[in-house]
């Protein structure tokens, strides 16, 4: 097992819908203290951190080069910085290989973004579209993710019914998480009865704008112990990026999150998902993804999404037990949320929301309008 | 203590395009498009054979989000893995480092690195002021314009000297551009317009006047990079990667209030300091055959030559006096003609990367430097002073 990194500590913030009262430095002070007292790890150029990866956007945070107004605060002034401008699980991708290239023992792992600061998230994702064609059009992820789902509600049987249910649920399971966005509990019928954002979308069907902050500190193997007893393993990484127009991909395909988790798997050396993995952590951005997310990672079968619902298989195959994106990440970040519950969950310290027995867990996330960037990663304990 | 890399990492394939201030012909993504086809052109690839595409530029110049998402269409990552990841002006040098953490890792054995930056559908200053701090800094800022370095060396080495060093140190690099057929900027000045120039380039900030300044420009460089086993396999000349280092700095520019007895640390400095400590460089003016630097000015490139080399007194200053930086001189900088001749950012630091790849293999044509190139340095400068180092080798041999 020498392809693998260990996963040290984590630190968090509370999910929130409007931090007024802290800039997002603040809000990465508080994760870099807790790594570091958890830890004690320095930053000394031969045994310390001497790589700081960070997670933040410039659209999202209104500054040319975000990861320029935080470098103190994590820990870089005078160390190296990168910063993943990408959905937060590649920056730990990109943390295995500064690790297993042997150009770095340690990799602290920061991220911020706070949703509440922008006008508008439809304003920011607008963005992601090319001026000529699409951007006029007022395209941007919440109504192209319409799109989607319409499409795949056709061929997967999902209903109003299934998609309540998936909200439901993942307010119920946020409760028991403590740094979960402190949402109402809704029925199905509030959910069925919310206003529509984008048809078929609606409301409640989407996660609600959130700020947040995490911290990771990733080691090598060989020196694990001096941070840890307990390190969670990350085996297994990979992601995929489908085409651009919405004309040139089938929308229901999911082509990428396949090619992703095909690669991730062969990676960490497993075969298939069947009786492999005991933990879930899907992003979902909205609703009608949960299912879709999981025909596409292939624990069920290419249109069984509602079928799958109607029989509890969320429950059953332990997907979402931390509320999941739906409850409320900042969209950036959904991914690095994913990973902390699987490591709460792996350690055997997620209190209520404890599943007995996880000795592997895979987290996805998406990025991009439908799906067009996905990425997995697998972590064992 | 050196760093035991996994595997060893070269550069199998370089492409660029012509950089110029105005690519009206062409979207983004097919001007990366003929980054990347000439990358694999010059690799003898196909798109097929790249593992994982790395993409690096600084959204808020052009206004795009995440623009991979739509780049897709010219970068050829459809259906592979890719990465993005950006600093600042550094981002082209920090995605060759990803690229090289990346194969070294054992997790890619074939990568491509993209920077590019097409400045013409931004506002390059507004774009580089919106990076300060909202609250403390944002009405001080001038983008990247500042004349503090001007004073400074104006005020250690006497204003004449300085100016004509700083001049001197300007026409060199754009006699280098003249040679250089992708340069954007290249005037065909001559050394006795030194002192017209000193006099008559209008001011920006004190004495950082026009003709000192980089340009603005539209360009996009690609650079495959290969595991030492595909790279042998595949390419006749590779280059290899020997170590590169990253070092940033917090935000606050306590760079005024200069005092010759507290100079502020720099991290050019330190990143060389500690780059050639691990590799055991002990005297890297005789060490490197050639330096690509990351010059945004040439007051710049004139005054951080003392800091990547460890030169005392004004011996900085001599080297360019002496005209030992041009192609033919014990040290030459920048035979592509550099920053100041070119600069889309988001690739300006992996051409630096490129361009300094190219000596190494003789490819470099008009401004191949005449000596046998085993060992290059480059740079990339951004952010708040923020310094990334790579050291290239033609042997693997260290």
């Amino acid at each position: 097992m020498a392809n693998r990194v260990a996963i040290c500590a984590v630190a968090q913030i509370k999910n929130d819908p409007n931090l007024w009262h802290a800039r997002f430095q603040n809000m990465l002070l508080e994760c870099f203290e807790g790594i570091i007292s958890q830890t004690n790890v320095g930053f000394d150029m031969e045994k310390g951190i001497r790589t700081v990866l960070t997670c933040s956007d410039d659209v999202w945070d209104a500054r040319t080069i975000s990861d320029n107004a935080i470098t103190d605060v994590v820990g870089a002034h005078f160390r190296g910085e990168e910063k993943i401008a990408q959905e937060s699980l590649n920056g730990l991708g990109y943390a295995m290989a500064c690790i297993l290239s042997g150009h770095d023992d340690i990799i602290l792992y920061m991220g911020h973004m706070k949703e509440s600061q922008t006008e508008s998230r439809g304003m920011c994702t607008n963005l992601a579209f090319d001026p000529f064609y699409c951007r006029p059009l007022g395209m941007d992820f919440v109504n192209v993710n319409a799109m989607q789902a319409r499409a795949y509600m056709a061929t997967s049987g999902i209903n109003e019914e299934h998609l309540a249910n998936i909200v439901v649920r993942s307010r119920k399971n946020a409760k028991k998480n403590p740094y979960a966005r402190n949402n109402v509990l809704v029925k199905e019928d509030d959910v069925m009865k919310s206003p529509l954002l984008s048809d078929p979308l609606r409301e409640l069907h989407y996660y609600p704008a959130t700020d947040w902050a995490f911290g990771m500190l990733l080691c090598n193997e060989k020196r694990a112990k001096e941070f840890t007893d307990k390190p969670v393993w990350m085996t297994g990484f990979a992601n995929c990026i489908d085409s651009y127009f919405l004309g040139d991909k089938d929308l229901t395909s999911n082509f990428t999150l396949k090619n992703a988790t095909e690669r991730a798997l062969k990676k960490a050396g497993i075969k298939g998902l069947k009786n492999n993995f005991e933990l879930y952590e899907l992003c979902d951005h909205a609703a009608y993804q949960l299912p879709m997310w999981a025909e596409g990672i292939g624990l069920i079968k290419d249109g069984d999404g509602g079928k799958w619902i109607s029989e509890g298989g969320l429950d059953e195959c332990n997907i979402n037990i931390s509320g999941g994106m739906l409850n409320g990440n900042p969209l950036l970040l959904g991914g690095a949320a994913r990973v902390i519950e699987c490591f709460y969950q792996l350690r055997g310290e997620a209190d209520k929301r404890q599943v007995k027995g996880v000795k592997r867990a895979l987290a996805q996330s998406t990025y991009g309008a439908a799906g067009q960037h996905q990425a997995v990663v697998i972590m064992e304990v | 203590m050196a760093i035991e890399k996994n595997r060893n990492v070269a550069i199998i394939g370089i492409g660029q395009t012509k950089h110029s201030s105005h690519r009206e012909d062409v979207n983004q993504p097919e001007m990366i498009y003929e980054a990347v086809s000439s990358a694999l052109k010059d690799a003898n690839l196909s798109i097929k054979d790249v593992d994982c595409v790395v993409h690096g530029n600084m959204e808020l110049f052009e206004m795009i989000h995440q623009p991979d998402l739509w780049h897709v269409l010219g970068t050829g990552a459809y259906g592979k893995d890719s990465i993005r990841i950006t600093t600042g002006g550094t981002v082209g040098a920090t995605i060759a480092c990803v690229s090289d953490n990346l194969i070294a890792s054992g997790m890619y054995d074939v990568v491509m690195a993209i920077g590019f930056e097409k400045l013409q559908e931004g506002h390059t200053t507004g774009g580089i002021t919106n990076m300060a701090d909202p609250l403390w800094f944002r009405n001080l800022q001038t983008g990247a314009l500042t004349g503090s370095t001007a004073y400074d060396v104006m005020q250690e080495f006497g204003e004449d000297r300085a100016k004509r060093a700083s001049m001197m140190y300007r026409i060199i690099m754009d006699k280098h551009a003249c040679l250089n057929p992708n340069a954007h900027r290249a005037f065909g000045l001559e050394f006795d317009q030194i002192e017209t120039l000193m006099n008559t380039s209008p001011q920006l900030v004190g004495e950082l006047r026009l003709i000192h300044m980089c340009s603005q420009s539209d360009g996009a460089c690609a650079v495959i990079l290969a595991s030492e086993k595909k790279a042998k396999e595949l390419s006749k000349k590779p280059v290899w990667i020997r170590d590169h280092i990253t070092i940033h700095r917090e935000e606050t520019f306590n760079i005024f209030g200069y005092h010759q007895k507290y100079p502020v640390y720099k991290t050019h400095k330190f990143a060389a300091e500690q780059l050639f400590k691990r590799n055991d460089i002990k005297q890297p003016l005789e060490y490197f055959d050639v330096f690509e630097m990351y010059d945004p000015a040439s007051w710049w490139g004139l005054d951080w030559l003392r800091d990547f080399f460890f030169l005392k007194g004004d011996e900085h200053l001599k080297l360019v006096e002496n005209k030992e930086i041009m192609i033919g001189g014990s040290m030459p900088i920048n035979p592509s003609g550099g920053v100041i001749a070119t600069n889309p950012i988001g690739a300006t630091a992996l051409l630096r990367v490129a361009e300094a790849a190219l000596q190494i293999r003789g490819d470099a044509g008009a401004h191949q430097i005449p000596n046998n190139v085993k060992h290059a340095l480059a740079s990339g400068f951004g952010g708040t002073m923020w310094t990334v180092l790579m050291l290239l080798e033609k042997e693997l041999n260290w």
